[in-house]
């Protein structure tokens, strides 16, 4: 278990797209090692002969009929959209100056 | 009292649900009568105990006065037909302000209802509002609300449990006789638990998840919250049974839950085999219990013997590292579901104070800005579980762990037909008091958790008072897709407790105001 630095905070807040105070990167950094340290012991049980589990009851095929449905109206979704034009979401600038 | 409840149609709002609904049909009482008399409690209680984060009576009213015309025209309505509902504030809600207590959802209208919803619109249930919540179910305590705390109508200064505080908290204060919770590490047992109402996390799949705001999604489940067993096998006829708008829906429909509860209504509890799980305070266990916790559940244990029930000790080791594997599976899957509140297509979208505007740095200053402490916290932490060079020992560890917990629950549930169990290790804490430790926070869920992580059902009932006066759970878990127990062994609970002591909610203080 690396120690977390607010360096290293800083690097997973980018990762998560979060901008975080320096006041919370101090702040998470020893909440974090606190909370890291106590779910550390899952290595110890999780031993190679115990296969993992990733849904508590596993359903398999879900398939249903591939037909026409009602779907969410365009207008309604956009009125909720922080900027919209033509009928589409409006958002900043994606790419780079280009 | 000077309050609604002694009024001719406020005592409606101390009426169970299935009371109400017996009332409705024989046409003693109109659901705008129901509905009014609990808006009038609403705008009476809710400043001093914020349950709701949204209420719109008109609407409420309108959706009355639907149910009461189709009754007076001879329609046949379901049981619950015109008998009003909260909803959590995580479940969308067509054309209804739904948050999930987050700023970052602040004023967002969606454009559809969830699943849930559907059936609760179709059985004739009409919406009170939109009930308090820890932000994005992240908590136990409604406290990380990003709208305040929802208060603990037992007493005022305490938390109502979480996430969904709002829900227990509207229950216990007599401004809902049903709610809607959801269940991911405990979130509606342990708030029923300290506001000694009833909560019940069903099966895994048991309800549609379509709709709701996801935090985890192989562990999240909505159900049912409400003041008695019966109501909570009721509503979950109502809101459970396939979806095919939901992948890990099971494909059987939710019958059989009331019958089941009337059954446990009588007490008789002969040939049922109930497991005391050592390691969830039991004999091996009472560490973390507070004492008048562990008490209250020796005494449930020797009524249930006495009504019938042989009872068995049992032991799942595993369980002592659930509340690790939870806290390593839920951030990892919470910091994926929340990668969507981006501020590009609803919600908040917040520009940097300083230099480009591109998207990305817009996207890093809405979720800066719109997340509050746990959130941001448990995304590093689920970030970090998922990283390249951690993915394995953290991640992959905990879905071993997770394994092995449902291996302990397959072994328990050979020697016994339902597990029973503290629902949490102590009654209602201070506002304010585990706010610093995040980890003191977390150690709540330690009863409630394996549930979730192996996706088999659980209730919480009540279970006396502590010696301040404040509830006590008992919980009760059943093998998965044997929900149905839950309710009989739950009802017979009920039954026995109030035999010894009388219903809990009848010694609750009227809510200071």
């Amino acid at each position: 278990m690396p120690t977390f630095s607010s360096d290293e905070i800083a690097r997973l807040a980018s990762l998560a797209r979060i901008d975080l105070t320096p006041d919370e990167l101090t702040r998470f950094a020893v909440e974090l090692e606190v909370i890291a340290h106590a779910v550390e012991r899952v290595s110890e049980l999780a031993t190679d002969d115990v296969p993992a589990t990733s849904h508590p009851i596993p359903l398999t095929n879900v398939w249903r009929l591939d037909v026409p449905g009602a779907v969410v109206d365009r207008d309604e979704v956009l009125a909720q959209a922080p900027a919209a034009e033509d009928g589409r979401f409006a958002v900043p600038q994606i790419l780079g100056e280009e | 009292m000077t309050d609604s409840t002694s009024s001719p149609t406020g005592s409606l709002t101390r009426r169970s649900a299935a009371d109400l609904a017996a009332l409705l049909r024989a046409g003693e009482v109109s659901a705008v009568e129901v509905a009014t008399a609990h808006l009038d409690r609403i705008a009476d209680v809710d400043p001093a105990v914020h349950a709701f984060l949204h209420v719109d009576g008109e609407d409420t009213l309108a959706q009355a006065r639907a149910v009461d015309a189709r009754r007076a025209a001879g329609e046949d309505l379901p049981e619950l037909a015109g008998v009003p509902i909260a909803v959590k504030d995580v479940v969308v809600t067509r054309g209804t302000p739904t948050t999930a207590g987050s700023r970052i959802l602040e004023g967002w209208l969606p454009p559809y209802d969830a699943t849930l919803v559907t059936r609760l619109r179709e059985a004739g249930l009409p919406m009170l509002g939109k009930t308090n919540m820890d932000e994005f179910a992240m908590g136990s305590s409604t406290e990380h609300s990003g709208y305040g705390p929802t208060r603990n109508p037992w007493d005022l200064d305490r938390i109502p449990g979480g996430s969904g505080g709002g829900s227990a908290a509207a229950l216990a204060a007599f401004e809902a006789p049903l709610a809607i919770g959801t269940d991911t590490g405990g979130s509606i047992r342990q708030p029923a638990a300290v506001t000694g109402t009833v909560g019940v996390k069903p099966t895994y799949g048991s309800v549609s998840r379509y709709g709701l705001v996801a935090l985890a999604s192989s562990l999240d489940q909505a159900g049912p919250c409400t003041r008695t067993v019966l109501d909570a096998a009721l509503l979950h006829e109502v809101i459970g049974g396939h979806d095919p708008l939901d992948s890990t829906s099971l494909p059987e429909p939710a019958v059989g839950y009331a019958d089941a509860a009337r059954q446990g209504l009588s007490g008789d509890l002969t040939g049922v085999r109930i497991g005391v799980v050592r390691e969830l305070g039991g004999s091996g266990d009472a560490q973390g219990y507070q004492r008048e916790v562990s008490a209250a559940f020796e005494r449930s244990v020797a009524a249930l013997t006495a009504a019938g029930a042989e009872v068995v000790e049992v032991s799942c080791p595993s369980f002592e590292a659930a509340l690790a594997a939870y806290y390593l599976i839920l951030p990892a899957e919470a910091s994926s579901n929340l990668a969507k509140f981006d501020g590009m297509r609803f919600g908040l979208r917040v520009e940097p104070a300083e230099g480009p505007v591109t998207a990305e740095r817009v996207m890093a200053a809405t979720r800066g800005a719109g997340f509050g402490s746990e959130v941001k916290r448990r995304i590093i932490l689920g970030t970090y579980a998922l990283s390249a060079g951690y993915y394995d020992a953290y991640y992959g560890s905990a879905q071993k762990v997770r394994t092995l917990i449902q291996r302990d629950f397959t072994a328990a549930f050979e020697a016994a037909d339902v597990l029973v169990s503290p629902t949490a290790p102590t009654t209602a804490f201070r506002l304010g008091e585990k706010l610093s430790d995040p980890l003191a926070m977390y150690l709540n869920d330690v009863a409630t958790i394996p549930a979730n992580l192996a996706g088999v059902p659980g209730i919480s009932v009540p279970n006396g008072l502590d010696d301040a006066g404040l509830p006590i759970g008992l919980q009760i878990l059943a093998p998965a897709r044997a929900d149905a127990r839950l309710y009989r062994v739950g009802a017979a609970a009920e039954t026995l407790l109030a035999r010894s002591e009388g219903p809990v909610l009848d010694r609750i203080p009227e809510v200071a105001r």
